[in-house]
Formats: structure tokens, C-alpha cells, sequence
């Protein structure tokens, strides 16, 4: 019988992604999977198992939008993560609250390129994450936010 | 060569633009531009509107330079592969991204010894020049690690909550 936790990192493409892989290692003894919005990506995590789901954000078309929250919940259906990590930004966002109306435990780990404030797509995942981590000291402390360093 | 990248979200089309005109006076350089979605086609310098992971990973393996925009996806990866990075932030009064919020990643970097920040064309061209009047000796040195803390806490996290 396979015990391990099953994990699943959601983020869009780029920087988000770039910084989702550098905490990889927390989760090696972990059934690993990953879902972003870029095709390609699937050879960047060779080893784990990759789903693609559609581009979109806060200025895309409300169906547009819609059709990205109903693959990401696909994904979820598919995987059966007992944890969701995100970096960002809109599909992390439908990860996280999704995983979280399921039950699941839920990390959102806020992009290093937010400096002065948390991001958007964070702002709104607030409320439905277990643990928010922000890469940023002074931005750590009110509403939950924690700071333990950063991915670089 | 010169490896010049602004991701695929957003045009940065001032960028782009200004590394054009520098490959245009400086032809014995090879540049090559991942551009985005642009209306500026490029004359000076090659280019593509995206690249595969495989592709990015070999244009920063092969570069002396990296130029782009503040975004994390360069500035981790060329850290990464101990690459010099002359990085222009978008600004959003020039409808270059939403926020100035890479204004903000640009302070929090510029500390850093292979990062030069530019904030305008001429500071960009200044710069490029600088760094290949240098000597050679451009290794960097940097070290990024991803903070043990923040591991041992998403680790710690999973299992127990």
C-alpha cells in the first residue's frame, strides 16, 4: 500500500513556476505532482507527473477564467492531493480554493517579485490557506503572513 | 553571446527595441532576443517569441549577458547558472505590466553583484558597454539556496500541519 502524501504544486508559467521548483526538496518523500500553463513544462519536472491546465488572469475574459477554475479542479479530481502548494497567481488560486472546499491542506507561498505588498491572486487565497508564507521579513507578522526566508 | 529575455505575458517593447538599435551598432555581437507577443519585429538581432524550457535553459547556459526585465524567472535562473544580468524594469505608466511592482523587485536585487539595474535606454546601452569593456573575468559568484527554514517548515508542515 503506497502511504506517502500526495502532492500537488500549481502555478502559472515563468517566475511562478521557477520559484515552485526550488522547494522541490521539501517534498521528497512525497508522491509529487505538478500543473501549470505551459505545455513544456512537463520536461522541467522529469520524475513527477505534470497536467497542464489553460492560461489565464484577472484580465481574461470571465469564460476564459471560468475554463481554467473547472481544469484546475479536473486536476485536483485527478490527482487526489492531500496538499496543494501554489506560487501563484490565478490558477493557484483555484487550486487552493478548491483543495481547501475538499478539505485538503493548503500552502500558499507568495512570489518573491511581491516587495512592497502580497500579491492579488494571495490577497484572495488568504482566507483559504492552512499556511501563507511571504518571501519578504516586513511583510511577515499581521493576518497570518509568515516569513521563514526565501527560494533564493 | 547576449541572451535577451522579457517573458512571455506581457510585450516590452522599449527593451527589445533598444537592444535592436544596440545590435544594429555593435554588428561583429551575437544577440539573440526571446521578444513575447510584440508588434516590433526585430532587424539587428535574432529572435524568437518564445522558447521551449530545453531552449531557454541552453540560450543562458551559452550567454556572457544576460538582458531582461526585473522577473523572477531570470533573475532565478540566471542566478542559478552564475550569469551576469542587466535587468530594466517595466513600468507600468508605459503600459509595460499592470503594477511597478518590478520596480520594487529591482531595489530588493540590486544589492546583488552579478544584478545591474538600468532604468532607461541609455543606462542600458552604458551598461552593456561597460560590462564588455570589463575583463574577461566575467564569473559570478553567487550563491542561491533555497532558505533551509522555509524547507524544513513546508516539510514539517505536510506531515503535521
Amino acid at each position: 500500500m503506497n502511504t506517502k502524501l500526495r502532492v500537488l504544486c500549481v502555478s502559472s508559467s515563468g517566475g511562478h513556476w521557477v520559484q515552485l521548483k526550488r522547494v522541490k526538496q521539501a517534498f521528497e518523500d512525497c508522491d509529487l505532482f505538478y500543473a501549470s500553463t505551459e505545455k513544456d513544462y512537463s520536461q522541467s519536472v522529469i520524475g513527477s507527473r505534470f497536467s497542464y491546465v489553460p492560461d489565464a488572469s484577472i484580465r481574461s475574459s470571465k469564460l476564459r477564467i471560468l475554463w481554467q477554475a473547472l481544469c484546475v479542479l479536473g486536476v485536483i479530481i485527478k490527482v487526489r492531493p492531500d496538499v496543494v502548494v501554489s506560487t501563484g497567481a490565478a490558477p493557484g488560486f483555484f487550486a487552493i480554493l478548491f483543495a481547501k472546499m475538499l478539505g485538503k491542506k493548503t500552502i500558499w507561498i507568495d512570489s518573491i517579485a511581491n516587495v512592497h505588498q502580497i500579491s492579488l491572486a494571495g490577497e484572495k487565497a488568504l482566507r483559504y490557506v492552512d499556511l501563507f508564507i511571504t518571501q519578504w521579513e516586513h511583510l511577515a507578522g499581521e493576518r497570518g503572513l509568515h516569513y521563514y526566508g526565501s527560494v533564493v | 553571446m547576449i541572451f535577451v529575455s522579457v517573458g512571455t505575458q506581457l510585450p516590452f517593447e522599449r527593451l527589445i527595441r533598444s537592444m535592436d538599435f544596440w545590435s544594429e551598432e555593435n554588428p561583429d555581437k551575437e544577440v539573440f532576443a526571446q521578444v513575447g507577443k510584440t508588434d516590433y519585429t526585430p532587424c539587428f538581432m535574432a529572435f524568437s517569441e518564445k522558447l521551449s524550457p530545453a531552449e531557454y535553459t541552453e540560450k543562458v547556459n551559452n550567454a556572457d549577458l544576460i538582458v531582461s526585465h526585473v522577473g523572477m524567472g531570470t533573475i532565478i535562473t540566471g542566478l542559478e547558472h552564475f550569469k551576469k544580468m542587466i535587468l530594466m524594469p517595466r513600468l507600468a505608466e508605459m503600459g509595460e505590466h499592470r503594477n511597478d511592482h518590478q520596480l520594487g523587485t529591482a531595489e530588493k536585487f540590486s544589492h546583488i553583484d552579478s544584478i545591474v539595474i538600468v532604468n532607461s535606454e541609455y543606462e542600458l546601452k552604458e551598461a552593456i558597454d561597460e560590462h564588455l569593456s570589463e575583463t574577461r573575468n566575467n564569473s559570478v559568484s553567487t550563491n542561491v539556496r533555497t532558505s533551509p527554514e522555509l524547507i524544513n517548515k513546508l516539510r514539517d508542515f505536510i506531515k503535521t500541519g
